[in-house]
């Protein structure tokens, strides 16, 4: 299935949950925070929160500004 | 001796409830790399420190992230919404930011224009009620408006900043009658936000009677950035040293230092 994350189309095996995305892309869970068709996606649901076909994903974390 | 008003301990910033003994927050964006900015960061004796929130690099997970140089427990992270343009953007990324790191207290920042980076104050007032309805802690970036500065404070913003000159811009105070009144009628803490170029624009905005200054780009932007916020570091403590002594009287003519009485 389609998931849109940070705006790109990337191929996925379904079943797929927040936990699941994000160890395939290697992100470290503690310093990010995921938006799920546009509802924040609490840490402690990454294993339960389940992503459905032509979703969007936004994955975000802190970079330098002002 | 007088000298204990300036006491940290005594003489702190009080923002939403937290005590800071450093009047000065420095921004993280515009370095060299990371490792400068903390070293940086570190030189100009900043608590906070500003933080914007940006989408993850998909194609290289490992490159260096701020948080692993700038370390969140060490200093307090303010999430900012640069680059928002509306109330509903600005909304949505400090959602976002509360859940990458649980923080409450934000700086709201919403612009209206590309080439001036003039705050949105209709958009501002607007996100301000929606974000403090969600328990955010507002400090936020705005216009030196003092009738906007009110409105700002009477929604419960915590902190009231308003911008010294356009941001990046490095101009220095360019209204000081404005930042003065805004000061006086404030019951919250007033920064000025932007604009400050080097150490005397620093100093005289705390001569004001500011309770803080917010700059990114006078340190960023500087030669040498280390010695810069050591400077921004000594004019914030130098300015608000002045303003608690109370500066003398101008007078139109001389008046001698030394006694005229006994001259031979």
């Amino acid at each position: 299935m389609k998931i849109f994350v940070n705006g790109e189309e990337h191929a996925f095996e379904a079943p797929l949950y927040v936990a699941d995305l994000l160890n395939q892309l290697g992100l470290p869970r503690t310093k990010i925070a995921v938006e799920h068709n546009l509802e924040i996606v609490v840490k402690s649901a990454y294993e339960t929160h389940e992503l459905g076909d032509g979703d969007r994903v936004e994955i975000v974390h802190f970079i330098g500004g002002g | 001796m007088s000298a204990s008003k300036t006491d940290k301990s005594e003489d702190g910033l009080v923002i939403a409830g937290r005590h800071f003994s450093s009047r000065l927050i420095v921004g993280t964006g515009k370095y060299k790399d990371y490792a400068e900015n903390a070293a940086a960061a570190e030189a100009a004796g900043a608590e906070i420190v500003t933080v914007a929130v940006r989408r993850v690099n998909l194609t290289d997970t490992k490159a260096p992230m701020l948080v692993d140089y700038i370390d969140p427990k060490k200093f307090t992270y303010l999430p900012n919404t640069a680059g928002c343009f509306t109330g509903e953007d600005a909304v949505r990324t400090l959602r976002l930011a509360r859940e990458a790191g649980g923080w409450s207290l934000v700086k709201l920042e919403v612009l209206g224009d590309e080439k001036t980076l003039y705050p949105n104050m209709i958009e501002t007032l607007r996100s301000a009620e929606l974000l403090i309805k969600e328990g955010f802690e507002v400090m936020v970036y705005c216009s030196d408006d003092p009738i906007m500065a009110k409105e700002l404070e009477d929604m419960g913003c915590c902190a009231i900043m308003p911008l010294a000159a356009p941001i990046g811009s490095g101009l220095g105070i360019q209204n000081p009658v404005n930042i003065r009144l805004i000061i006086e009628q404030a019951k919250v803490p007033v920064l000025v936000d932007a604009g400050v170029g080097t150490a005397s624009d620093a100093a005289i905005a705390m001569e004001l009677g500011c309770d803080g200054v917010l700059m990114n780009t006078a340190i960023a932007e500087a030669k040498n950035p280390l010695l810069m916020a050591e400077a921004m570091k000594n004019a914030v403590i130098a300015g608000r040293q002045a303003y608690l002594a109370g500066r003398m009287g101008k007078r139109l003519y001389a008046d001698p230092s030394s006694p005229l009485a006994g001259l031979i």
